[in-house]
């Protein structure tokens, strides 16, 4: 026999004004089963939990119904209390007299009667509630990093200190990222490189970090504190072991005509290369598909000059397979081409370049050593126009957000041209100066009031070439929407911030949701910032929407201390509303007649298959089963089952019918 | 005689739209009071059975309703709903439900006043259909026994 | 094939050319163009410069007659008339209120059934007949201009690039013209000034007549009857607002509609295409083809 009870809370005036409390908890107090039923001034103060759980003492109460505010507001504060009191807090129910009663309704009979209804329904639920005890999951402690940038590097960094392994995975053959690209910093103007380089060698030679660099992520299966990667490792041709890093092989390619990626297109590279000399690891790659030797089967001269004899033309790709309790998405960004631009020369000009090449540009390491000469003819400018918002704000292109970080790359872009060329003149296209942030507001004062840097208000409409000059046609909004023309050397595009082209890709591999500009989604825009919707699985930098480094930075720090929080205990715990497939004593087994339609619907994949022996071993039949770590009791399998043979913990069908039954 | 209170149940997520409600009542938007919610995970934890042991019940109207398509707290429980709804709807329509009596709708946890306005048209919709009186027999009528308790 | 056709004011005077040409080139395809019975004035600089419930009734009237006319497309020639009657269509199919109160303006009922197609459109939608009429391929280095409202606004745009759009380079290309890269493209012509501002018109044409000549163009093709006017009949003001020197290559370059082009293409001599109303002579050397011609599409995108 269920021994119920009751306690109806005025919660001061908020219930007790417009619902008859008193009438409620004597109705309460005739229903079947319910052996208890008071009513009290403020149930959640410490004076009524301690109702409560005397109550459960003296009265022995197999359920407790709460008749308070939403759930979603004391359901733990009043589980906890039954749970002191020794009674299984899954055996504990509120019914919303609060937020979905007294604050929305007049007060009156109909009032008060909604209310009775209410806790009629949960008392009919809490008599079919059964003790439930939350699920506990072992934790692996070693983290997956995706993404070998400044995020991936900060929070490898940082869960390493904390004592845990880390397993950085970079696909391209060196780690370092964007950052590594820049040539100075704003607003600092400190040289990336050098701020950059010794964190990449600290990760070089942290011991709790494993760099996989020239690798990538294959597939990613398991659960929090349970997953399974499997890493795919490009094979580099080389022999890692063997190599030391001497660059004779580099020196004897055959091939020096190729783009270089790291100088953004602007350099050029060899088929055996180091992407740049800071490399981390300082170990080079042959560009399988640019190398002489694979197109035509002849040339070898790499091997010819390697004193290690550490070149392997026959290596293959490797899979490595790493047990992860956590992962940190940290894959970066992209920035759209100047050919994404039909109104600025379709990339068809070689003289409108994007800021990512301006950097390279500026770079004391990059193609010019650092002297601003325009890649057509190799001049210097002497006029020179950035345009801000190239892409971004703009709905005409498909990006309606503000990359954000680009007002302020501009505005140091025009102070390094200004520092750089001195008889040069500069002019910024702005729509607005977004300068947020510390000491970036006077950043861009300096910029215009120190380096003379003309900011026109406006946007340009078209560039096209005339007499070797770029004609920038645009208009100033600020002076009559006068049209403006300017005839310049080199145009710089801040061309937008986009996802990665394969962030879908990756996106769907970690079953992680993205938005429509395929950045990845946070569990929660406020308050979960560096989590994800699946569970074990953290996201830092760019890769989740534009940001500049040092937010970049801090986001990488705080999913570092998500997972090193995470890594704190031996186990995970979590509550048990999970779905459960029904088991009966043989010959039946179970009523699941393995059609798996819930796999089929399960977003988690928490459905497993369960084989059915015999005591010889003979197979009698295979039935659903659900991982109880990874399923988040949505319970769609449940209202898709065929046989009635899953049911969800705390929502099960007996529950839900009895409260319908109710009313 | 007194005016006809039409009875509706509504079920709902936990995430979205019973939070939405809770919303509702924290800004003191009043709607009308004749809606009992059932708090459920998700929508795709609505089993359609229950919509006919609601009619059974007596109720005279039924809300269903859950996350915007896309902002499911399970990714994708909403999504199976709708599908399953399209299905199911059809198969009422055909056994003579009055589908005019079941209304879905997105309510997303920041929607309080649009809970009140779904809650308020409701009723006045149901309550000029008047009570649900000739809900199907074979389907079982108003106090009939639970047609599915599993 | 049937389509409706909505002449507007400039196909039966200054721009007949263009009518007269657009008809030779759709009959030569075995289309029919009918014209929409009792079709009144778009509307377009003045109506809709001053009274937006007019700007609006103006063309519904139009549009309401066409659905009568039971006529599910309707070419529409001049730019400011496609602006006008798709913009007006577009508008009030997305504002029902704005739909009941034109409608009872115009007393007559409209459902939004009938689509507008500028010429653009409608070549291309029939572009996949042209390779078997092309008899006397267009071979000359052509400027396609396409002013400012077959691109804008967005809403409405036919082209896909509207920066830089590339139907008409296709088309041309179909008939074996090489359209040149260039920067005019939709750069304003003036357009609605050409009568109480010529010589903003003269300083804005004159640079797009330039910028052809400069890169080569033997011909600038256009879609509008008002860039038409604009280019070829006010070429006097033109060269007088250009700077001094190569005048005499500013003064020749003709001017042609898209669908003379094709007409050419398919020979059509010069007569019944109307080519002999132009104030710039069409004097095109005989040049052999230099281009053979292609199937719309495989240009470069």
């Amino acid at each position: 026999m269920p021994r119920i009870g009751v306690f109806i809370c005025h919660c001061g005036e908020n219930i007790g004004a417009t619902v008859d409390c008193a009438a409620v908890a004597q109705a309460a107090g005739r229903l079947p089963g319910v052996v208890h039923a008071v009513d009290y001034k403020y149930m959640c103060s410490d004076p009524g939990q301690s109702l409560i759980k005397e109550a459960i003492r003296e009265k022995r109460l197999t359920g407790v119904v709460v008749g308070a505010c939403s759930p979603r507001m004391h359901e733990p504060t009043f589980r906890r209390a039954c749970a002191e009191a020794g009674l299984n807090p899954f055996l504990c129910e509120m019914a919303n007299l609060r937020e979905h009663c007294s604050w929305v309704h007049e007060k009156g009979e109909v009032t008060t009667q909604k209310a009775i209804d209410l806790v009629r329904m949960l008392v009919e639920k809490v008599k079919r509630n059964r003790p439930l005890t939350p699920i506990r999951v072992p934790i692996t402690k070693r983290a997956l990093v995706l993404g070998g940038g400044i995020a991936g590097i900060q929070a490898a960094l940082d869960i390493a200190n904390a004592g845990h392994k880390v397993v950085l995975v970079e696909r391209d053959p060196s780690i370092g990222g964007h950052m590594a690209q820049l040539s100075e910093t704003f607003p600092t103007l400190d040289c990336s490189q050098c701020i950059l380089t010794p964190r990449m060698v600290e990760v070089a030679q942290h011991p709790n970090i494993t760099l996989y660099t020239y690798s990538e992520l294959e597939s990613l299966d398991g659960f929090i504190g349970n997953f399974r990667a499997t890493i795919r490792k490009k094979a580099r041709s080389v022999d890692e072991s063997l190599c030391t890093g001497c660059g004779a092989c580099i020196q004897k390619c055959a091939q020096k005509k190729i783009p270089s990626e790291f100088n953004a297109g602007l350099g050029r590279r060899t088929a055996i290369y180091v992407p740049f000399p800071q490399a981390v690891p300082n170990k080079p790659v042959i560009d399988r598909a640019r190398c002489t030797y694979y197109k035509s089967g002849r040339c070898k001269l790499c091997e010819k000059a390697c004193p290690t004899k550490a070149i392997r033309f026959d290596q293959e790709d490797e899979l490595v397979t790493i047990d992860v309790g956590a992962v940190v998405v940290a894959t970066g960004y992209d920035v759209k081409p100047t050919s994404f631009f039909p109104e600025y020369g379709y990339g068809e000009y070689k003289d409108v370049i994007t800021g990512l090449q301006f950097e390279r540009l500026a770079s004391a390491s990059g193609p010019t050593l650092g002297e601003i000469r325009r890649p057509s003819d190799n001049e210097v400018p002497k006029k020179i126009v950035f345009i801000a918002c190239a892409g971004s704000r703009d709905p005409a292109k498909g990006i309606h957000y503000c990359s954000k970080i680009c007002c302020m790359y501009t505005a140091k872009h025009a102070m390094l041209y200004s520092h750089k060329v001195h008889d040069g003149q500069a002019y910024v296209f702005y729509m607005d100066i977004r300068a947020g942030g510390k000491m970036y507001e006077e950043f861009v004062r300096r910029a215009v009031e120190e380096d003379h840097v003309r900011y026109v208000r406006g946007r340009v409409s078209r560039i096209y070439q005339k007499d070797g000059k770029l004609i920038v046609k645009g208009v100033d909004t600020l002076l009559n929407s006068r049209p403006v023309e300017v005839e310049a050397d080199l145009v710089v595009l801040a061309t937008a911030m986009t996802a990665q082209p394969d962030a879908e890709e990756l996106a769907q591999k970690l079953k992680v949701s993205y938005d429509g500009d395929k950045f990845l989604n946070e569990a929660h825009p406020k308050l979960r910032p560096v989590e994800m919707n699946t569970a074990g699985i953290f996201v830092a930098g760019a890769c989740q929407a534009p940001k500049d480094i040092p937010e970049t930075v801090a986001q990488a720090s705080g999913a570092a201390s998500k997972v090193a929080g995470m890594f704190s205990r031996d186990e995970l715990s979590r509550e048990p509303v999970v779905a459960v497939v029904n088991r009966q004593p043989p010959p039946v087994w179970s009523t699941c007649v393995g059609c798996f339609l819930c796999e089929t619907a399960c977003a988690y994949q928490a459905i497993e298959r369960e084989e059915i022996r015999g005591r010889d071993g003979s197979l009698i039949r295979t039935i659903a089963k659900v991982n109880e770590s990874v399923c988040q009791g949505c319970g769609t399998c449940v209202a898709l089952c065929r046989s009635k043979s899953i049911d969800l913990q705390g929502y099960t069908n007996e529950q839900v019918y009895a409260e319908l039954l109710a009313l | 005689m007194a005016e006809y209170e039409p009875k509706i149940i509504a079920f709902v997520c936990n995430w979205c739209t019973y939070a939405g409600a809770d919303l509702t009542g924290t800004s003191r938007i009043h709607y009308a009071p004749n809606v009992r919610v059932v708090r459920l995970p998700c929508t795709g934890r609505i089993d359609f059975m229950l919509i006919l042991q609601a009619f059974g019940q007596g109720a005279d109207g039924v809300i269903v309703s859950g996350c915007h398509p896309g902002d499911c707290h399970y990714t994708a429980g909403n999504f199976h709903a709708r599908r399953r709804w399209m299905l199911f709807r059809r198969l009422l329509d055909f056994v003579g439900v009055d589908m005019r009596r079941v209304t879905f709708s997105w309510v997303s946890a920041a929607e309080g006043a649009k809970w009140a306005e779904l809650v308020n048209s409701v009723v006045a919709d149901v309550r000029k259909l008047g009570p649900y009186e000739e809900f199907p027999q074979r389907l079982g009528g108003p106090g009939q026994k639970p047609i599915e308790v599993a | 094939m049937r389509f409706g056709f909505f002449p507007g004011c400039s196909q039966e005077g200054s721009s007949r050319e263009y009518q007269e040409s657009l008809r030779e080139v759709a009959s030569r395809l075995g289309i029919e163009l009918a014209e929409i019975p009792d079709w009144n004035c778009c509307g377009a600089t003045a109506a809709h410069t001053l009274n937006h419930r007019l700007a609006l009734a103006l063309p519904a009237r139009t549009l309401a007659l066409a659905e009568q006319a039971g006529l599910d497309e309707v070419v529409v020639p001049c730019s400011a008339c496609y602006n006008r009657l798709a913009g007006t269509r577009h508008e009030l199919l997305h504002d029902e209120a704005l739909r009941q109160q034109i409608t009872d303006i115009i007393e007559m009922n409209w459902h939004g059934a009938t689509r507008i197609l500028n010429v653009l459109e409608w070549l291309n939608r029939v572009a996949g007949e042209l390779p078997g009429h092309v008899s006397a391929p267009f071979g000359h280095r052509v400027a396609c201009y396409y002013g400012c409202y077959l691109t804008r606004p967005k809403a409405l745009a036919a082209c896909r690039r509207i920066e830089d759009p590339i139907e008409m380079d296709e088309l041309v290309r179909a008939v074996g013209a090489e359209p040149i890269r260039w920067a005019y493209k939709v750069e304003c012509c003036g357009a609605g000034l050409s009568v109480s501002r010529t010589e903003s018109v003269a300083r804005l044409s004159e640079r797009i007549v330039s910028d052809a000549v400069e890169r080569g163009a033997e011909a600038i093709v256009v879609a509008c009857p008002m860039c038409h006017t604009n280019l070829d009949l006010r070429r006097d003001a033109i060269l007088a607002a250009a700077p001094p020197g190569g005048r005499s290559r500013l003064a020749s370059i003709p001017v042609l509609y898209i669908s003379q082009v094709i007409g050419l293409a398919m020979g059509v001599s010069p007569r019944p295409l109307g080519l002999h109303r132009h104030h710039v002579p069409v004097r095109l050397s005989a040049a052999p083809p230099s281009v053979a011609p292609v199937a719309p599409g495989e240009g470069e995108e």
